[in-house]
């Protein structure tokens, strides 16, 4: 479902000094599989999710989702296929603060041009959030906010979903009720999951645990 | 294309403070480059094409637009008088279809009165099929008789209804203290006409020759009417002679005689060609007046311009959201452009209203200055072109914080580390 080869991405320093922050040889994700990834901070875990969301470009390789080759896609290609394929959840949630909870949820499909309002309203159901439907992120509790995020990457259908650090801003007990939703719905949508996560215990509830260092020669290599 | 709209929707109401400053701003620039266009226009059209009931008026030596100010539309003073004779003269010439003495001088409460006789009621058509008629009950005035036959608008503002009593103030300002002694009764309130006619009094010649304090000086020396005896002709003079002339060249002629080759009087003709060649004397004013009100657009469009720029800094991270979710930068371009537009075409809709606002507070002033009365929703290109241009305008404007939208980098404004 998800391929990753030879994947490259430096950052030039103000200074001018050129460092490698992803260099993974190869990384496979098959249908409806859920990995979690764990890394130090630094370590490129982000930018390793950025590169296979197309948000960034990657300097080589190869990444293919589904048969499509996102870096072989020009940007609005890449925007095109993550709006139709990718989920992705952000550990701040990342919701638009002017937006009510299901219109977040909306914005989620509305670029792939899937707009399904109806479908909305059945994922915040499945939430938990029925009845704060029409609420503003900031009248929302953390752990609420959380759930419109998921709701939200699930919103396009995805294949894939990526989530970077989902429960980094949740205390124990609602991370891990955060981190069974996230892994339930997508067990429930077919869609694969990857999960970066610096947090031992939130990795621990995967069959698959990947350490970044196993798989990024430039995380090996030092921290970016 | 829903997508953008739901963007273009919240974000306006998001920001809901700037955007109503910047529509309102958009809104007064809009309004008031139509209403400027607009009075301008019916202004010109009032002045140049109302139907005043005369080809050409006679006065004393002067100023034909001045002439043509004090007779027709009742502003300006009079240039003078011009002896009696000369209105015999016309009412003889055959070239002259009918000709109508006026004398002015006298006000009531600011609203002039004019001595005149009967044939301004009877010869005048102010349009086709259209005399000066009283409206029933009312009647004509007595020329042997101190009544007064009175214009629409002065009945209803200066109270002067069928029965009313009034004397008449010396000049043209009203000055309590320069009253004259001779008591008027209305007998007659005209049918209006929407011209400056509604503004004035009408009274018989005889009566203003004969008001006390009244000079004549037709036949050079001056006399004053004494009551029970006969005013002769040679000691009578008018402010004018209002004219219809029987052809077009009767006016090339008499505007030759008179203009060119006598030295006593002035003759105004073509009336609306006078006062089309004053607005042509005037046309930079008001050219000015459009530029600084196509400047004020230009600035609303700055103030958009500014507001969405200050609202794009602090965006930056929506619009990072909205691209991690698959929006293309041309979308998130698309939306800044189209927030400017929304916001231009807001401006211009509630401007249609400030234009409405303003020609309604102008016609107020304008009918009561002038008699003319302005159309509030007289169609003009300027109430599509204004709000077109300000909805192009706006979305120009958008197009600077539009590119710096576009411009957002994606990855720094997420989470940027892990």
């Amino acid at each position: 479902m998800l391929e990753v080869e030879g994947l490259k991405k430096s950052f030039r320093a103000p200074d001018g000094e050129v460092t490698a922050v992803v260099d993974v040889a190869s990384f496979v994700l098959a249908a409806g599989e859920q990995v979690a990834l764990q890394g130090t901070s630094g370590s490129g875990k982000t930018t390793f999710l950025h590169l296979i969301a197309g948000i960034l470009k990657a300097d080589a390789g190869r990444v293919s989702i589904d048969g499509q080759e996102m870096t072989a896609l020009p940007e609005a290609g890449r925007d095109r296929l993550r709006a139709s394929t990718i989920g992705y959840v952000f550990q701040t949630f990342n919701l638009l603060q002017g937006y009510s909870a299901v219109e977040n949820v909306i914005l989620g499909m509305a670029f792939s041009g899937r707009r399904d309002p109806a479908r909305a309203r059945t994922l915040l159901e499945r939430v938990g959030l029925k009845d704060r439907l029409d609420y503003k992120p900031r009248q929302l509790s953390v752990g609420q906010q959380q759930r419109v995020a998921v709701a939200r990457a699930l919103a396009n259908r995805p294949r894939l979903v990526l989530a970077d650090e989902p429960t980094g801003n949740l205390d124990r007990r609602h991370a891990a009720d955060a981190l069974a939703l996230v892994r339930e719905v997508c067990r429930e949508a077919n869609a694969a999951l990857l999960l970066v996560t610096h947090d031992p215990g939130a990795a621990g509830s995967f069959e698959r645990v990947e350490r970044l260092e196993g798989i990024n020669r430039a995380a090996v290599g030092g921290p970016a | 294309m829903k997508g953008l709209l739901l963007l273009v929707r919240r974000s306006l109401r998001q920001h809901a403070l700037s955007t109503s400053v910047t529509v309102g701003s958009a809104a007064l620039a809009c309004g008031l480059v139509m209403a400027v266009f607009s009075i301008q226009s019916q202004a010109r059209e009032a002045f140049t094409g109302v139907p005043v009931g005369f080809d050409a008026v006679l006065g004393a030596r002067g100023s034909p637009l001045q002439l043509v100010l004090n007779t027709v539309f009742h502003l300006e003073t009079s240039p003078g008088n011009i002896p009696w004779s000369l209105y015999e003269a016309m009412r003889s010439d055959g070239r002259v279809e009918t000709a109508i003495p006026y004398a002015v001088g006298d006000n009531y409460r600011g609203f002039r009165i004019v001595g005149t006789t009967l044939d301004l009621f009877r010869d005048v058509q102010v349009r086709p099929g259209e005399m000066l008629r009283p409206a029933p009950p009312g009647r004509l005035f007595d020329p042997t008789l101190r009544e007064a036959v009175v214009g629409d608008f002065v009945a209803r503002r200066a109270g002067l209804a069928l029965g009313a009593r009034f004397h008449a103030y010396h000049g043209l300002d009203f000055d309590e203290s320069q009253r004259h002694a001779a008591e008027y009764v209305v007998v007659g309130v005209l049918e209006p006409t929407n011209s400056p006619t509604d503004r004035v009094i009408f009274i018989p010649i005889e009566g203003v020759f004969r008001l006390e304090r009244h000079v004549l000086r037709g036949g050079g020396e001056e006399y004053e009417a004494k009551p029970g005896e006969p005013i002769p002709d040679e000691h009578k003079e008018v402010g004018a002679v209002m004219l219809k002339l029987r052809s077009k060249q009767a006016g090339f002629l008499l505007r030759q005689e008179i203009n060119n080759q006598g030295a006593v009087a002035t003759l105004a003709w073509p009336v609306g060609l006078v006062l089309a060649e004053f607005f042509e004397k005037m046309g930079w004013i008001l050219r000015v007046l459009e530029l600084v009100a196509v400047l004020v657009v230009v600035v609303a469009a700055g103030s958009i311009l500014a507001s969405l720029t200050n609202s794009i800094r602090e965006r930056r991270r929506e619009f990072a959201f909205l691209r991690a979710l698959g929006a293309r930068r041309r979308t998130v371009f698309g939306s800044i452009v189209a927030e400017a537009a929304a916001i231009a075409a807001l401006g211009s809709l509630l401007g249609l209203l400030v234009h409405a606002g303003i020609l309604g507070g102008a016609a107020v002033v304008v009918r009561a200055q002038t008699g003319i009365v302005l159309e509030w929703l007289r169609p003009h290109p300027i109430l599509w072109i204004a709000p077109l241009g300000m909805v192009v305008l706006g979305a120009l404007a958008g197009i600077l914080p539009a590119i710096q939208a576009y411009r957002t980098d994606v990855a720094s404004h997420l989470t940027p580390t892990s």
